[in-house]
């Protein structure tokens, strides 16, 4: 009984939102700005990492943690991946997991082989 | 209706969001991908194969590198530049991101003028785009240039482990392939948008389909996803 009254303000806000998405992904231009901004403040730490000669697992976390920040910076904004529906981000996100557990699988293996090539052939191989 | 529109943004406002989301743009019997046009969608499906490509090239210089026990060549003193009597470590490959990062930022700037419609201002950014390609593309070739001169092959060089050559040249040359069919791409865009060929509808020589400024955005995605891998690059070959 109460469904007809509201039909027509459901469509009414859906076209709205449909002409908004229609323009296709616009975004203040501040934004993008910030984020540029933001990959070199974080390219020039990464670079400072090595200028300072940081060794071990310092060098090698600060590494990592400003490689993540940047290439999550310019998946989220710059490709727009933040305002993709779920099914995308996951099918597009999850998959590159499977390339994680190859990376873990093959460093077993390396430590194995360095291990048999020490052990075998002493002069290095 | 919606359903078979091109770009399917009518359909979007009506469906449920987050998992339940999910599930239900998965569900049979309909377009997985509600707010990608297929275009992007296939953009998007490339770059994941094209990631697991570098994905694999990344993970066997790390097998390499790992299973080695000869000693690993040092990358700061092997790429560092001798400038005004002093040695610069990694010099060439820290102007070289820069210049990516900047060449990233004025095509994010050209997506945003094309949605606008601001014709001049995205044919300037994506010119420009390509020509901080270009730029990189150089500075590439001097350095392979400068490695190959001081004896670096694919099968040795003067300072140690000699996958060091293989995985180098086979890691950058890809990458700076990609980049150079991205400058032919970005001349491409740039051209068809100044004739105005995306106000038009104009149909595509390729697809001959009618193009429209989404396919800045998709030009877009490709050009990033290049800057994307050169922070792996940087960091895992580089810095590592």
């Amino acid at each position: 009984m109460s469904a007809p009254p509201s039909t027509p303000v459901h469509t009414s806000s859906q076209t709205d939102a449909a002409a908004s998405h229609a323009e296709g992904q616009q975004h203040p231009v501040r934004l993008y700005l910030l984020v540029w901004f933001w990959l070199f403040v974080l390219s020039a730490c990464s670079y400072l990492v090595d200028y300072a000669g940081f060794e071990g697992y310092l060098r090698w976390s600060l590494i990592l943690v400003f490689m993540m920040l940047k290439a999550g910076l310019i998946v989220a904004v710059f490709m727009h991946m933040v305002w993709e529906r779920l099914a995308l981000v996951y099918a597009i996100l999850l998959p590159p997991i499977a390339v994680l557990v190859f990376v873990t699988i093959m460093a077993i293996e390396s430590d194995y082989t360095a291990l048999t090539r020490m052990t075998l052939f002493s002069g290095g191989g | 209706m919606a359903e078979t529109s091109l770009n399917g943004f009518g359909a979007q406002p009506t469906r449920p969001n987050g998992m339940r989301g999910v599930v239900a743009d998965w569900a049979s019997d309909q377009r997985a991908f509600k707010s990608a046009s297929w275009g992007k969608s296939m953009m998007w499906i490339f770059l994941l194969s094209d990631t697991f490509i570098f994905g694999c090239f990344l993970l066997a210089y790390m097998t390499a590198r790992m299973s080695t026990t000869v000693p690993w060549p040092d990358a700061s003193s092997v790429f560092a530049l001798h400038i005004g009597g002093a040695d610069m470590p990694l010099i060439l490959i820290a102007i070289m991101t820069f210049v990516l990062i900047s060449s990233s930022g004025t095509m994010a700037m050209a997506v945003n003028f094309a949605y606008r419609r601001n014709r001049r201002m995205t044919v300037i950014l994506l010119l420009l785009t390509a020509l901080m390609g270009a730029t990189f593309v150089g500075m590439q070739a001097f350095e392979w240039t400068k490695l190959i001169t001081e004896g670096v092959r694919p099968w040795g060089n003067p300072w140690g482990a000699p996958q060091f050559g293989a995985t180098f040249f086979m890691i950058t040359g890809f990458h700076g392939t990609h980049v150079t069919f991205g400058v032919i791409f970005l001349l491409i865009v740039a051209r068809k948008v100044w004739r105005g060929d995306y106000d038009r509808g104009t149909r595509g020589f390729f697809t001959s389909r009618p193009g429209d400024y989404e396919h800045v955005e998709t030009m877009g995605l490709y050009w990033h996803f290049v800057d994307l891998v050169w922070v792996f690059i940087f960091a895992f070959f580089y810095l590592w």
